[in-house]
């Protein structure tokens, strides 16, 4: 019963999309617009449909109901009840409906308490935010119905991957589900804006707090994807540049130059049609992403569908939506001017250059991503790999990080640089101090780490340049996260180049009482004895691992076996300093009868993850500043139309 | 002698030709080479060439059996001296471009070696359209 009402309830959901693109559009023209009431409340009605039908789902994979043939397939009745709840996602089909979901629901949030913008921006938005969840609407009902039924109940589900029974990746689709649909609020801004020929300073602060929010769901996402990889493949790994990653790390940069742009506008004025080209870029690299890990082209855990009929399906929403997009772009382009102007050293000029760096990064991405797939389509099939992504983006990232240093400094419109010489020099200073000293003491270093340190060191300190000569009391949120951010990139990018400078591997065979030495740790591995999870069983080392001396910490790190569906996994075990962690891997058992062990000392390395979530605070107090003053100005508009109203009487 | 022609027969009796997976570990799979120089530069390489069973990972990062006995094959020349790039090209000749992460520059891979090129020229043109056309129409109001 369940099921059929979450079906019935998706295709009203559908209707009322259907309904909201066609009264939206009318609503636009002169005759229609007795309908210019019907758009909010239609699209706030599809979203709370939507999400009855999403909550129909997560019932029954909490009940495993095995008559429905996607929890047959999917999930088990002897899961954890953390991993069935995850289970409604952990497929190509949840996760479509989890995609729409989120997307209507954006989009009733938008129509219940959007009021800044025109109005008939803001139907046109809808508009638009209808015709795109339309596609993934016909894309879910007529080839992905997540509610289908068996004709028998499977007498017992086939179960979920073992790789994907973590905690971590639980909850890494949907933050980043969250980040791709927020795009596509600001994308159908955008249109809205260009259609209605309002791209101003009102439609990029309408934007800007969903692509802050996406932005923030990016990083997260971004940063547990990485924590995950690192410590469930077993070798230390953290990033591998896999097209799955890719297609996450894509949109992100993206949005980072929508941002930006976003915020030059709603504050100079400035950069028009840049935003708009952006608010469609960012959206086009989340279907990009989608199509990528959704059509099976990728053969790996994530891509769940190996069926080019979905893949098809994707292809065509891609090129539907952005080839209609880049359409309207070309046709209105030359309405949109670009606004205030600048002079070279500005702080807007100093966005420009990082925006169009970062979309050098991205186009770099994108490129390293695609091209393998293109030759491969030739008959030819060629990796491109971190020696081809890490140095080439590089060339773009690092004049980046070295504006990103300067920038902020500067005033909008037009500034003096040798008014800021003195601190630009300091940070300069420290900068070369770091390169020379890491030079002098580890001569076998290659270049691009030394320079990633380098570069961290005066990133890290330049970050917090802006705070000087200001009262810190009232300095605004917005700027504490502009400086958290920065701060955030400069200590991630010191953990991923100590971490590939640094990092020392112990590879040993070991009977019990042995021990070996890694960095300033020595292991000595105790016993091997099995242990049992809820669906897995797993032999357990215990590891005494002694800093430097020191009194030793235990570690467990384990080797599961799963049995629905069959699979292994080992689960390495982490001890974390200040300084670095400690990897310990228990391997297989030898023809001897020792045991594998795999132990990494990482310097550092945890800052890469602290530096990602340092990222994200800094975007939520941006947006917290930003909403916070939103809600400000509301609440005074709202006294003074009272006390008008009062006068009026 | 006859002990080890028994032995062999009872290896290959008991192990399927297929089953490559069932036999133990090649030696320098799991193993580091003595000299930590060597190892460094087996390491490096190691790490820029694809695991070709498994999805994006460099034979560095795998459990796979076919990674482990392409570690020992990496280890092993290594330790005999042979130049990095050399093995490359020896893996290359066997199992295809596929198994190398650095691109070999051959005409199919011409366009990703432009491609950062084309994006520095675009790059270029943009920002110098952008503050060109600035240096014409110079900012209101500015006092210099």
């Amino acid at each position: 019963m369940i099921a059929e009402i979450g079906l019935a309830v998706l295709w009203m959901a559908a209707a009322l999309a259907v309904l909201q693109l066609v009264a939206g559009v009318l609503a636009l023209k002169p005759r229609g617009a007795n309908l210019i009431d019907v758009v909010r409340p239609v699209a706030v009605m599809q979203g709370v449909l939507v999400l009855i039908a999403f909550a129909c789902l997560v019932s029954l994979f909490l009940t495993t109901d095995l008559s429905v043939k996607l929890v047959a397939e999917n999930s088990h009745s002897a899961k954890p009840f953390i991993f069935k709840l995850a289970g409604t996602w952990g497929n190509h089909e949840g996760s479509m409906l989890l995609w729409v979901t989120i997307m209507a629901v954006a989009g009733g949030i938008v129509a219940l308490i959007e009021k800044r913008l025109r109005e008939d921006t803001l139907i046109a938005t809808l508009a638009g935010q209808a015709f795109v969840s339309l596609g993934f609407y016909a894309f879910l009902l007529l080839s992905s119905n997540p509610f289908e039924r068996l004709p028998e109940p499977a007498p017992e589900g086939a179960g979920l991957n073992p790789l994907l029974q973590d905690v971590g990746l639980a909850f890494h689709p949907p933050t980043l589900y969250v980040g791709y649909v927020g795009l596509s609020i600001a994308f159908s801004f955008a249109i809205g804006a260009l259609v209605t020929r309002d791209v101003g300073p009102a439609f990029a602060r309408a934007m800007r707090p969903w692509v802050l929010g996406a932005w923030i769901f990016l990083t997260l996402g971004i940063t547990a994807g990485s924590y995950w990889a690192y410590y469930t493949l077993g070798w230390g790994g953290w990033w591998f540049w896999d097209p799955v990653e890719n297609a996450s790390l894509m949109p992100w940069l993206a949005a980072t130059a929508l941002l930006h742009s976003a915020s030059v506008l709603a504050s100079r004025n400035a950069l028009r049609a840049w935003t708009v080209m952006l608010g469609v870029i960012a959206f086009s690299m989340s279907m990009v992403g989608t199509f990528l890990v959704r059509s099976g082209i990728l053969t790996s855990v994530h891509a769940f569908a190996v069926d080019p009929e979905r893949g098809s399906f994707i292809l065509a929403l891609l090129a539907i939506y952005i080839g209609g997009a880049l359409t309207l772009f070309g046709v209105r382009a030359s309405t949109v001017t670009e606004g205030s102007r600048f002079s070279f050293v500005s702080r807007e000029a100093a966005l420009v250059f990082n925006n169009v760096m970062l979309c050098g990064i991205l186009g770099i991405v994108l490129v390293g991503t695609l091209y393998p797939l293109l030759t491969e389509a030739m008959g030819v099939k060629v990796s491109v790999g971190p020696p081809y992504f890490n140095p080439v983006s590089a060339i773009f990232a690092i004049p980046m990080l070295l504006v990103l240093a300067v920038g902020p400094l500067l005033r909008w419109r037009q500034d003096r640089l040798n008014r800021i010489t003195m601190p630009v020099a300091i940070a300069a200073v420290l900068a070369a101090a770091v390169l020379l000293g890491v030079e002098v003491l580890a001569p076998q270093i290659k270049v691009l780490p030394l320079l990633g340190l380098a570069v961290a060191v005066g990133v890290a300190y330049a970050s917090f340049l802006p705070l000087r000569g200001r009262n810190l009391h009232r300095t605004p949120l917005p700027i504490w996260g502009m400086v958290i951010a920065h701060f955030g990139i400069a200590v991630a990018l010191f953990g991923m180049a100590s971490e590939s400078a640094f990092s020392t591997e112990r590879l040993a065979a070991m009977n019990p009482g042995d021990s070996q030495q890694v960095g300033p740790y020595t292991l000595t591995l105790k016993n091997i004895a099995p242990v049992a999870g809820p669906n897995w069983t797993a032999l357990e080392a215990t590891v005494a691992a002694s800093y430097a001396g020191g009194e030793p910490a235990i570690l467990h790190p384990q080797a599961r076996t799963f049995s629905n569906p069959p699979g292994n996994r080992t689960e390495s075990a982490l001890k974390t300093r200040w300084n670095g962690q400690l990897y310990a891997v228990l391997g297989e058992e030898g023809e001897d009868g020792r045991w594998q062990m795999r132990f990494w000392w990482k310097p550092f390395v945890p800052l890469i993850w602290l530096g990602g979530l340092l990222v994200a605070l800094g975007g939520l107090l941006a947006l917290l500043g930003r909403v916070a003053s939103d809600i400000r100005r509301l609440v005074a508009t709202d006294k003074i139309a009272y006390r008008r109203q009062r006068q009026g009487r | 002698m006859i002990r080890l022609l028994f032995a062999l027969l009872a290896l290959t009796l008991t192990v399927p030709a297929t089953a490559q997976d069932m036999l133990p570990p090649a030696p320098y799979a799991y193993r580091q080479l003595p000299d930590s120089a060597q190892e460094a530069k087996a390491q490096a390489l190691m790490e820029t060439l694809r695991c070709l069973k498994c999805q994006s990972q460099s034979i560095a990062d795998s459990d796979a059996p076919m990674a482990g006995d392409m570690r020992h094959q990496v280890r092993t020349r290594i330790a005999a001296g042979e130049e990095p790039e050399h093995i490359r090209q020896w893996l290359i000749e066997r199992y295809g471009d596929y198994v190398s992460y650095t691109p070999q520059v051959k005409p199919i891979t011409w366009p990703l070696f432009a491609a950062p090129l084309v994006f520095l020229a675009l790059a270029a043109l943009l920002l110098r359209g952008r503050f060109r056309r600035r240096a014409e129409t110079p900012v209101e109001g500015s006092g210099e």
